[in-house]
């Protein structure tokens, strides 16, 4: 090699280097929409594009020879082309797929309310939102209660959605049925939820049309899901006038682990002195609650949750008795009940993950009913009615359960989900301290649903549930289906069907288990649109029961049953809510028609249950004023009258007629809280305290959930909270390590 | 055949010098067209191509930072666009730049990306987004205590914060002072980031 050579090399790549090739080209999508922004370039080249606002893209390049174009979009399948670099011209026509992403695509969600911190779910309630609706007192169900689809009822527990009864409503935590979710109660006035908001990372309310997973709902679903490892080490405290209570929590310093425990002492005695109550309290409530929990990551990323409670309650109270002038009805109650949950998730490996669950609880009321005189001694009448009005009825109701779902991930971002359940019920009923009558059921189940991505936009779940109960010894197939179908950017439009089964309730297996399931078919069509801190939704649903419950009287307080029951469900449903206009402020607002009657236990025909009203609606609003460090709350639930009957006997027909009816007056509730936190943003503060105060009925409008009639439907009594308002103060206290909080501060 | 060897290597070394000036012509004009873009079009356009440089250099990080840096400014420019989409670009680019080598400039990169997703829903995001943009600047400060870039915007942090939140001017000057200080006794070698220092400076003006 001379110096001419090199020379002559160097001259040549000089030379080369002016002759440019112009690539210019198009990008759409898979509907021929422009991709604005793509990416095109010349790989191993400094040289490339992106598209403008047409999809069109144009740039030169000095590069000779076979090289790959490539062209790059967020959310989109890449493109790729070999071409060859000489003198002409290059034109590309580029058509790009679009890439399934999990958070991109279409959530099916008709009939459920994801509420909670998953970043996923369109959420609308977190667990601050619960602890903060006024009124609500940190209750779960109260909170829901401003969700569309729930009834306004104050006289029983439960959840009561879209025309179906408290019991038709079932609440699983971590995938397991929990057996008595709220505390036991008295006639005529509702208790609270037993598991305090806290416990939850995120909770699913469906108001219908829920998923395989879950059975033995007629009518809806409360899934919640407790949290994983808490956020820091910290011991806290309660202080009011009604509740005492002291706890800590303890994470380890590699954060993989941690346990706490915490009692809380509930008396009402103070309160009751200052309050009156309408029923005369002759065993003032008192509540000991103890829970402990324990939760460890174990090595394949999983986590394994441990959580207890402990419970033991005692109250009594005496009310007038409605078919006498002077008697009194004394009812007393003594609980105790015990909860275990575990559960294990765990990642598996090549797309499979897992889900155990373990559960058992054990329940057990006593109750004692005595009819007694003006001086509150016991009085045994020998006639009817008030030879039923003196006993004791001994119950306990032990479940065990042990359910596993297995999930993998199949082509694209498309699911697959399966498993299997089985309960273990005993329940026991003793009255009178006669011979204890005790049912059980090995209930069974297998199921299996699939989440199919056809593309972004366009999502459907397709599932079923198998079930056996041994009591009744029947079998079901329960199919389940929904589609979503995203309709702009935020905007959803979904449908859901499916077929729900329940067992019929203890009360009415005591006496024949020649049953079979109660069923409910609901139809679902919802449009939601969700853009930052705001959504709207609109739903409406059908539902048809059949094979429900009807009890067949014998003869005076004995009744045999059968499943010739009937019934439908139909409304609109309403929410809006909006954390964005005005700062700071934060409302939703919720609007519920129901149209419903059903023909079921002793009713006479198809009629409105007592349990329903027509138009219901609910106004939450909460601002927080940074200055005063101090949030304000204001909830005001409105619901129209409900109807109320009194069935007599016939004896001539052997039937039940509607004696008398009507309709209570509408109910309004505005509830107020607000919560005042000194400690805000001091970052060193050891002390973290909140108080926090709040009051039911500010306006004090006379309630009436409905009326209770004497034996001979001569009088009827309308029936109202123990007092017109419920009034709670009481500061909370956290002296906590917040780790990340320290590791923040060590650098200023 | 001395001479041939000879000839090969100093051909080799101007091929390696072409190349090399190649790349710094590459990523100067690029860093030019970076200082000059007004508009998102703009940004996006000089954010590929200094992509486009990292992925056919494969062993400088910072085209991959620069392009990363192209889209956090347009995160702070324009408020239509997806927070979150062009965070997680910026991250998978800071990802790319550490592959290579980590070092605190990619850190500041991941503050800014996770504050502007933080920005999107403040309340219920400073838990994760917060804390993510903290951390970056802790790992940013192990990295390089010296670097300014790390205390200006940990002092932007601050400095936006309300003070009931444990944040305000206050709390912020000594970051900004700091900031500063560091500014005036660095050294900036060619290509490398320099940024910040009039903001710094600014930002101390006005705690004042």
């Amino acid at each position: 090699m001379n110096q001419f050579a090199i020379f002559f090399t160097l001259f040549f790549f000089t030379i080369s280097s002016f002759a440019q090739v112009t690539i210019s080209g198009k990008v759409k999508d898979g509907r021929g929409r422009p991709l604005i922004g793509a990416a095109i370039s010349l790989k191993d080249s400094y040289d490339g594009a992106i598209a403008d606002s047409l999809g069109n893209f144009s740039f030169v390049t000095t590069e000779k020879g076979s090289f790959l174009l490539t062209i790059t979009n967020v959310g989109y399948k890449g493109f790729e082309k070999t071409i060859v670099l000489d003198k002409l011209p290059i034109v590309i026509e580029a058509e790009l797929k679009e890439q399934l992403d999990e958070l991109k695509a279409v959530t099916v969600m008709a009939g459920a309310f994801a509420a909670g911190d998953n970043k996923r779910a369109a959420t609308v309630l977190s667990s601050m939102d619960v602890l903060t609706v006024g009124g609500a007192n940190a209750d779960i169900t109260s909170a829901v209660k401003t969700l569309p689809g729930a009834q306004q009822i104050g006289e029983q527990e439960g959840l009561f959605v879209r025309g179906g009864a408290g019991y038709e409503t079932k609440q699983f935590i971590d995938g397991t049925l929990v057996n008595n979710a709220f505390f036991s109660s008295t006639p005529d006035i509702a208790s609270r939820g037993r598991f305090s908001p806290l416990l939850f990372k995120g909770t699913v309310f469906s108001t219908g049309g829920y998923s395989a997973l879950y059975g033995q709902a007629l009518s809806s679903a409360l899934i919640l899901e407790s949290i994983d490892l808490p956020e820091k080490t910290a011991v806290n405290a309660s202080i009011s006038p009604i509740i005492l209570g002291a706890g800590f929590q303890e994470l380890a310093k590699d954060k993989k682990s941690s346990f706490g425990f915490n009692y809380t002492y509930v008396n009402l005695s103070t309160y009751f002195n200052i309050v009156k109550q309408r029923p005369d309290y002759f065993k003032i409530p008192v509540f000991h609650n103890a829970d402990a929990n324990l939760r460890f990551k174990t090595k394949g990323g999983g986590i394994i949750k441990y959580y207890t409670t402990f419970t033991y309650s005692d109250l009594g109270l005496r009310r007038p008795d409605i078919d006498s002038l002077s008697l009194k009805d004394a009812f007393a109650l003594h609980n105790l009940n015990w909860y275990n949950n575990l559960s294990w998730r765990e990642n598996l490996g090549k797309g499979w993950k897992m889900n155990l669950g373990l559960s058992y609880s054990t329940n057990k009321d006593d109750i004692s009913q005595q009819l007694q005189n003006a001086d509150n001694v016991q009085q045994f009448i020998a006639d009817y009615p008030y030879n039923t009005k003196n006993f004791t009825l001994g119950s306990r109701q032990d479940l065990s359960q042990i359910r596993a779902v297995f999930e993998k991930k199949l082509f694209g971002i498309s699911t697959v989900r399966f498993g299997s359940e089985y309960w273990y019920a005993v329940n026991t009923s003793t009255y009178n301290s006669g011979t204890p009558i005790q049912l059980k059921d090995n209930y069974q189940a297998v199921f299996a649903e699939t989440d199919i991505f056809i593309t972004n936009a366009l999502a459907a779940k397709v599932g079923g549930r198998f079930e056996h109960s041994s009591i009744i010894n029947k079998l079901n197939l329960a199919p389940r289906l929904s589609l979503a179908y995203k309709v702009g950017k935020g905007a959803q439009v979904s449908a859901a069907y499916g077929e729900f089964y329940q067992k019929p309730e203890n009360t009415q297996l005591f006496f024949t288990t020649n049953l079979g399931y109660t069923k409910a078919t609901h139809y679902i069509v919802n449009y939601q649109r969700t853009v930052t801190d705001r959504i709207f939704r609109i739903e409406a649903f059908y539902k048809e029961y059949n094979d429900l419950v009807k009890s067949i009287p014998i003869n005076n307080g004995l009744f045999n049953y059968n499943n010739n029951g009937f019934g439908y469900a139909k409304g609109i449903e309403l929410f809006w809510r909006d954390k964005k206009s005005i700062k700071n402020f934060d409302y939703w607002i919720s609007y519920s028609y129901l149209d419903t009657k059903r023909d079921y236990l002793n009713f006479p025909n198809e009629l409105t249950p007592n349990f329903a009203a027509k138009h219901t609606a609910s106004f939450v609003m909460k601002r927080f004023f940074v200055d005063i460090k101090t949030g304000f709350n204001l909830t005001y639930n409105y619901a129209t009258g409900r109807p109320y009957y009194n069935f007599q006997y016939n004896n001539n027909s052997g039937k039940y007629t509607v004696a008398d009816k009507g309709q209570t007056k509408d109910y309004h509730n505005l509830g107020f809280s607000m919560n005042y936190v000194p400690s805000i943003g001091k970052t060193n503060a050891k002390t973290f305290w909140v108080l926090v105060a709040s009051v039911t009925n500010v306006l004090g409008s006379n309630q009436v959930y409905g009326y209770n009639y004497s034996y001979n439907g001569l009088i009827k009594e309308a029936v109202t909270p123990p007092a017109k308002r419920f009034y709670f103060i009481g500061v909370f206290l956290s002296w906590g390590v917040d780790r990340t909080q320290d590791a923040i501060n060590n650098n200023l | 055949m001395k001479k041939l060897l000879l000839s090969a290597a100093i051909f080799c070394t101007i091929a390696v010098q072409a190349q090399s000036d190649k790349f710094a012509g590459a990523m100067e004009k690029t860093l030019t067209q970076l200082g000059a873009a007004k508009t998102t079009a703009e940004l996006k356009a000089v954010s590929a191509a200094f992509e486009r440089i990292g992925e056919a250099e494969k062993t400088q990080w910072l085209p991959y930072y620069y392009a990363g840096l192209a889209l956090t400014n347009l995160g702070w420019m324009d408020q239509s666009i997806d927070k979150d989409a062009n965070g997680d670009k910026v991250k998978e680019l800071c990802d790319k730049a550490e592959a290579i080598e980590p070092n605190s400039e990619i850190s500041t990169l991941r503050n800014m990306a996770a504050t502007q997703q933080m920005m999107v829903d403040p309340q219920s995001r400073w838990q994760t987004y917060g804390m993510e943009a903290g951390a970056a600047l802790e790992k940013g400060i192990k990295l390089d205590p010296t670097n300014p870039r790390l205390y200006y915007l940990q002092g932007m942090s601050v400095f936006n914060t309300p003070e009931q939140f444990g944040g305000g001017k206050e709390k912020a000057k000594p970051l900004f002072a700091k900031a500063v200080e560091l500014f005036k006794a660095a050294q900036v070698k060619p290509l490398y980031p320099s940024w910040g220092q009039k903001q710094a400076e600014d930002m101390l003006a006005q705690c004042n």
